[in-house]
């Protein structure tokens, strides 16, 4: 009866590992065919012949060197500023109290559940007025603020797990609120801060409609939306579609897997969407 | 929450120059927005003629309350949302149950099982869209070899099956989600628990129902319903896969405001997002009630 139950329980999650991991295979085979072969019947399970070609023809004649290199700096700006502005603002979250404490948190966690797109408009004309349409930087401004809250919350949630003791102890040894805050809790919290960073790049990084709204020029273009110019267009070449989203993904596979452990812990601790 | 201290002005300064950063960037590219938005939806407001913006009333509900593209997408919100929904919470449940007890490869097995929630719905729709394709989709292939078809289906092209499909894809997106959530809920209920009841195969599943669900029930119960939000919220995958149609067939709520924005209408645009915006507002009452509801349980 048990060795029955142990092995049900192989067989389907052996299926289920099949059904998740079958798109991505089959999405890394596609990008291996040559061109003809992808549009031919029989299909075929494995590429007759690999090749390269797709990803040649992405660095060649779609630039995608640029995307990469736009996506890359966006992302790395706006989860760097985000995540010294979580560490701050987490830690006046979760050690003062103040008047104003319960808006500015009740602010933040109703960003969490207002839809982007009903600001999308209005935004548009905002960095149209601030002259930021096509630029980077204003990317940059919009995912930070996209961001600011999930990084705040987040935040304060690792912070309030640090025992307030450890801090006043080395204030008793003379250290200053901001060094007591430097030396002794930060490091503490560098696995916390280290997955909030990662979460914001992987945003950013996979961020579609704020970009292809603000952004049609070919050299502010990021990945999504130079991938999304793919799909406007009559005939979508899946050779280079496919071999576009293998580049895109890789980075967000590992890094995400890296975190898995502390997102979990922040979401479920917060009410926080994810 | 450490004890009490005095509000100096000292300390003033210090919260105000932390928190300051952050409030101001969610002041002005999240809330000024926002306000904008609800203000433009009162406004005849079209991008290609901004010489004259007048307050117009209610003219842009109006117009939007009267297009039955506005109702289908209403309708297809609700399949879209609880079709999605329903699948992705019995699996992932499913799933964490499967993954509860350690076992050797758990680890390994989590980090692959677990790989969709690390990519984007875009990019996931881009995927399926692949997959799904009339003529050379693997799906088509992968159903004429199990004798399921006889003949190839365009299932992003036909009205009925174009929904079924992204709402697959959504499925497959989202049962890792509950998984994940589901898991840590699961490690939440105490060992203790546990421990006092005897563990044959009929005791197993009393104990389930009667130790293990009550206790993770208000988590369960906030999981769902930020989820729900969630889903709605959610317009990528369907941008990917079928862009709303063929005909609106696939067009959710998300989608067809998608639609105003880029066809440069933002006083329509307006007008769908504060109808969103009440949509979620009434789920979240609802949310924060039935979570109020669970812990005074």
């Amino acid at each position: 009866m048990r060795r029955l139950a142990t092995a049900a329980k192989v067989v389907v999650l052996g299926v289920w590992l099949l059904v998740t991991l079958f798109p991505l295979y089959w999405i890394v085979v596609t990008s291996l065919k040559p061109q003809p072969e992808i549009f031919s019947l029989p299909l075929r399970y494995w590429p007759g012949e690999v090749t390269f070609e797709h990803y040649e023809e992405l660095f060649s004649f779609a630039d995608f060197g640029t995307y990469l290199a736009n996506s890359l700096i966006v992302s790395l700006v706006a989860a760097a500023v985000v995540t010294v502005i979580g560490v701050l603002g987490g830690y006046t979250l979760a050690r003062f109290s103040f008047p104003g404490r319960g808006a500015v948190m009740l602010a933040y966690l109703v960003t969490q559940m207002i839809p982007l797109f009903i600001a999308l408009a209005p935004l548009y004309l905002l960095m149209s007025d601030l002259d930021l349409l096509n630029r980077l930087a204003g990317l940059m401004l919009v995912y930070v603020a996209m961001l600011v809250p999930f990084a705040t919350i987040i935040m304060r949630g690792f912070y309030e797990r640090v025992p307030v003791a450890l801090e006043e102890a080395a204030q008793v040894d003379g250290a200053s609120r901001l060094g007591a805050m430097v030396r002794v809790v930060i490091p503490v919290m560098l696995p916390g801060i280290a997955a909030t960073f990662i979460f914001g790049f992987v945003q950013c990084w996979n961020e579609l409609f704020l970009a292809i709204t603000f952004i049609d020029s070919e050299d502010a273009k990021t990945i999504p939306v130079a991938m999304n110019s793919f799909i406007t267009q009559y005939d979508i070449d899946w050779g280079s579609m496919a071999a576009a989203t293998v580049v895109s993904v890789v980075p967000t596979l590992v890094l995400f897997a890296a975190i898995r452990r502390y997102i979990v812990e922040g979401l479920t601790a917060g009410a926080v969407k994810g | 929450m450490s004890a009490p201290r005095v509000f100096t002005a000292r300390r003033a300064a210090f919260v105000g120059l932390c928190l300051l950063p952050g409030a101001v960037f969610v002041a002005v590219f999240t809330y000024y927005p926002v306000i904008r938005g609800a203000v433009i939806a009162f406004q005849r407001y079209n991008l290609f003629d901004l010489t004259s913006t007048p307050f117009v009333g209610l003219e842009n509900f109006r117009a939007v309350l009267g297009e039955d593209r506005f109702w289908t997408a209403l309708r297809n919100t609700g399949t879209w949302v609880v079709v999605s929904l329903f699948f992705q919470f019995f699996l992932g449940f499913g799933l964490a149950l499967l993954l509860r007890r350690h076992f050797r490869g758990r680890g390994l097995y989590q980090a692959w099982v677990f790989f969709p929630w690390a990519m984007s719905g875009f990019l996931i729709g881009l995927l399926w869209r692949w997959m799904f394709n009339g003529q050379f989709g693997v799906i088509n292939d992968l159903l004429l070899k199990a004798d399921v078809i006889d003949e190839r289906i365009g299932f992003l092209a036909t009205p009925g099956w174009a929904m079924t499909s992204v709402i697959v894809a959504n499925i497959w997106y989202g049962v890792t989600f509950f998984a994940i959530m589901i898991m840590a809920a699961l490690q939440s209920v105490p060992r203790e628990l546990y421990e006092a009841a005897a563990v044959d195969g009929a005791a197993r599943l009393r104990q389930f129902w009667h130790v293990t669900l009550p206790h993770i029930r208000p988590t369960l119960a906030l999981i769902v319903l930020l989820r729900i939000i969630w889903i709605l919220n959610f317009p990528d995958l369907i941008y990917a896969m079928t862009g709303g149609g063929p005909a609106g067939s696939t067009d959710i709520i998300t989608t067809f405001l998608i639609q105003q924005v880029t066809g440069g209408d933002y006083g329509r645009a307006g007008a769908v997002g504060l109808l969103v915006l009440g949509l979620l507002l009434s789920f979240s009452v609802f949310y924060l009630n039935a979570t109020r509801f669970e812990r005074s349980r």
